[in-house]
């Protein structure tokens, strides 16, 4: 459903989400075309964008988020310069984290993302902190911690479920569920339904469609409220529909660049990842939501796309012809106060 | 002036100096105390500031990560997580969360937790309770080691962790030195990190000590003068920090070195330290580094054996007087 917001926002959260996929794409092509460039594995966020943009629509810039290995579109949701962010991603020094970080740990403090993790389940007892750090300078900050449903295997996330439910922390616990781990039924986790788990430790829990903006935007916009008046936390799981370029530790582009108007010619896709896209892209159901009950014309969303894969294309180029950071500064960083 | 009291007298005293001082400052955790008079002096202060002493569910992993990102956002934590080997359970939120963050933003985001635990062989702890994790976090590039000796370091120490540090810091105390009483200096004083400490002046042989090793080096370096040996002590105070000058000027000065650290010899405290002085003062020395630790096998229960493993003052005397003859 669309959310209950301008015309104008509503088209603002679409332009994140195709950013967050535009900008991806060119990760996956920085794999793929350039040899040597990326040296490790990387993790991709798209099929999950409705969830990012959509909850970071509803807090303020002073509200901190912490993320995961899938943070690329965290970043951007939460106001990430995609050149800075594509930096980041190949180790560039005019990345979020002067290149330090790379793909799996980019962190934006001054967008409210202090620390990213990539051990799964990293930021949960984090965010909390930071949420118990809210709590004792009396600020209305509202933390949310992204997680996939195989963080729900880890110890850590019972021990910081538990500690912010006894201290009443505002913290919205926010797993996207995509099927990955846990989420596969009986694969790895006990619990037939995984929104069970923060119920028995009575955290007042909600389950979203992953893909549905307007759903999402809601419950959290509500959440955050409530958890700005103290009546946190709060633990929401939105089922996203798995993107099937994921598998494995280098994603592929299995149905090359999405192309904006698959959202009304479902027929154009290729046969193999057809379902996906026509069912299943949260980027394509949102633009088919606007054009349908939004008022918004098909050309506005194709020169909308056309824009944002303009700025894409400038980051990337931004971000390639950045520079590596000096080698002697290897040992820079270790502590604070001893760069000299 | 000075008054006499316990390093845990010490520390609960630095704490609520610095709780006093600077509302970031917050607790969560015990009370730095096990008993004796610290614990009257901790409830007074659990009383006054009810809202930024916390008392965690048996968590350390949630707990130590939870201080951790308070202090990403702008807390100055202190952990209390009792017995060192307590933060095991916690290691990847320290090792591999507070103590990379700073690294990971590019030097943007500050960490300036402090985690106190005690260490060592505490008689009866048995292979669980007797653990010396020190050059572990030693180990550990972003993390700050502070192992004070006296209650005076103690304090010193812990204000300036709590009020100055931007960093993360590991801060322990042996247990056997909690309830040993010695001079604190009134009023409010920091001890910067990275500042040996020569503890006792000698000619002959320096012993390098951390710890509860420094006044087993102490009642060594005693009783080597009754043999005419002159034993010189010194205290890093903080390995990292290192003041590796006060060191290094102490072993050029003397030419035999001792190094002993309570904890077990593969890749130790003391292992780290030797390294560091062959190849920064070979040319002073004038024999072998000698290294009195824990043997390499968890420390055993039965008094006999925990006795054997001890690195008492006496492995020290026997170390410095074979170096010497």
């Amino acid at each position: 459903m669309l959310p209950q917001i301008s015309r104008e926002k509503q088209l603002g959260i679409l332009r994140k989400m195709l950013m967050i996929r535009r900008a991806e794409e060119h990760v996956i092509r920085f794999n793929e075309d350039y040899e040597g460039l990326i040296r490790g594995h990387f993790h991709v966020y798209i099929g999950q964008e409705a969830t990012g943009v959509s909850v970071c629509e509803a807090l303020t810039p002073e509200d901190y988020v912490f993320s995961t290995h899938r943070n690329h579109g965290h970043v951007i949701a939460k106001g990430g310069d995609p050149g800075r962010v594509l930096a980041e991603i190949i180790g560039r020094e005019t990345g979020y984290c002067r290149g330090r970080a790379g793909t799996f740990h980019v962190a934006a403090p001054d967008l409210g993302i202090i620390h990213t993790s990539a051990i799964v389940g990293g930021c949960l007892a984090l965010a909390a902190g930071a949420a118990f750090a809210s709590q004792v300078q009396e600020s209305k900050a509202v933390t949310v911690v992204f997680f996939g449903d195989g963080a729900m295997e880890e110890g850590v996330f019972y021990e910081a479920l538990n500690m912010a439910k006894l201290w009443q922390l505002p913290l919205i616990f926010l797993m996207e569920n995509n099927y990955r781990r846990a989420g596969r039924s009986g694969t790895s986790h006990s619990a037939k339904e995984l929104s069970n788990v923060p119920r028995a430790l009575d955290v007042e829990t909600t389950v979203v469609d992953g893909a549905d903006v307007g759903a999402i935007y809601k419950t959290t916009s509500e959440l955050a409220r409530r958890t700005r008046a103290g009546e946190g936390p709060f633990f929401v799981e939105a089922r996203t529909h798995p993107w099937p370029g994921n598998e494995g530790a280098h994603p592929k582009l299995v149905a090359g660049s999405t192309n904006i108007d698959w959202a009304w010619d479902a027929a154009a896709v290729p046969d193999a990842v057809r379902s996906w896209y026509a069912e299943g892209d949260p980027v394509l159901i949102f633009a088919r939501e606007l054009v349908k009950d939004g008022g918004v014309g098909r050309d506005e969303i194709q020169q909308l796309d056309a824009a944002v894969r303009k700025e894409a294309d400038e980051a990337a180029h931004f971000a390639l012809e950045s520079p590596l950071p000096d080698p002697q500064d290897a040992v820079k960083f270790a502590y604070a106060g001893r760069e000299s | 002036m000075a008054q006499e009291m316990t390093i845990g007298e010490a520390l609960v005293s630095a704490l609520g100096e610095a709780m006093e001082q600077d509302r970031r400052v917050v607790l969560i955790g015990g009370g730095l105390v096990s008993s004796g008079p610290g614990q009257a002096q901790f409830a007074r202060l659990r009383q006054k500031y009810s809202s930024r002493i916390k008392s965690p569910p048996i968590a350390e992993l949630g707990f130590c990560g939870i201080a951790a990102g308070a202090a990403m956002a702008g807390l100055r934590p202190l952990v209390d997580i009792g017995t060192a080997t307590f933060s095991y359970e916690a290691i990847p939120q320290i090792v591999n969360e507070a103590a990379i963050a700073y690294s990971n933003s590019g030097g943007q985001t500050n960490v300036p937790v402090t985690y106190f635990m005690r260490y060592g062989i505490r008689g009866g702890g048995g292979v669980q309770h007797s653990g010396s994790p020190q050059p572990w976090y030693w180990n550990t590039p972003g993390l700050q080691v502070a192992m004070p000796s006296s209650p005076a370091d103690a304090k010193g120490l812990l204000r300036a962790a709590l009020l100055r540090s931007q960093n993360p810091t590991i801060f322990f105390a042996h247990e056997r030195l909690m309830d040993e009483r010695g001079p604190v200096p009134d009023g409010a004083y920091e001890i910067p990190f990275g500042q040996a400490a020569v503890k006792h002046e000698g000619r002959d042989v320096t012993i390098i000590a951390t710890g509860v090793q420094v006044p087993r080096s102490l009642a060594a370096a005693e009783g080597l003068a009754k043999e005419g040996i002159s034993a010189e002590v010194v205290d890093p105070r903080t390995l990292e920090p290192l003041d590796k000058n006060t060191l290094l000027a102490s072993v050029k000065k003397t030419g035999r070195v001792v190094v002993t650290d309570e904890s077990h010899d593969n890749c130790s405290v003391a292992a780290g330290l030797a390294a560091i002085i062959a190849d920064e003062a070979f040319a002073s020395l004038r024999a072998p580094i000698k290294r009195v630790t824990i043997p390499h096998v968890p420390v055993p229960f039965a008094v006999s054996l925990e006795d054997y493993v001890t690195p008492t003052a006496e492995r020290i005397a026997q170390a410095a007087r074979a170096l010497v003859r």
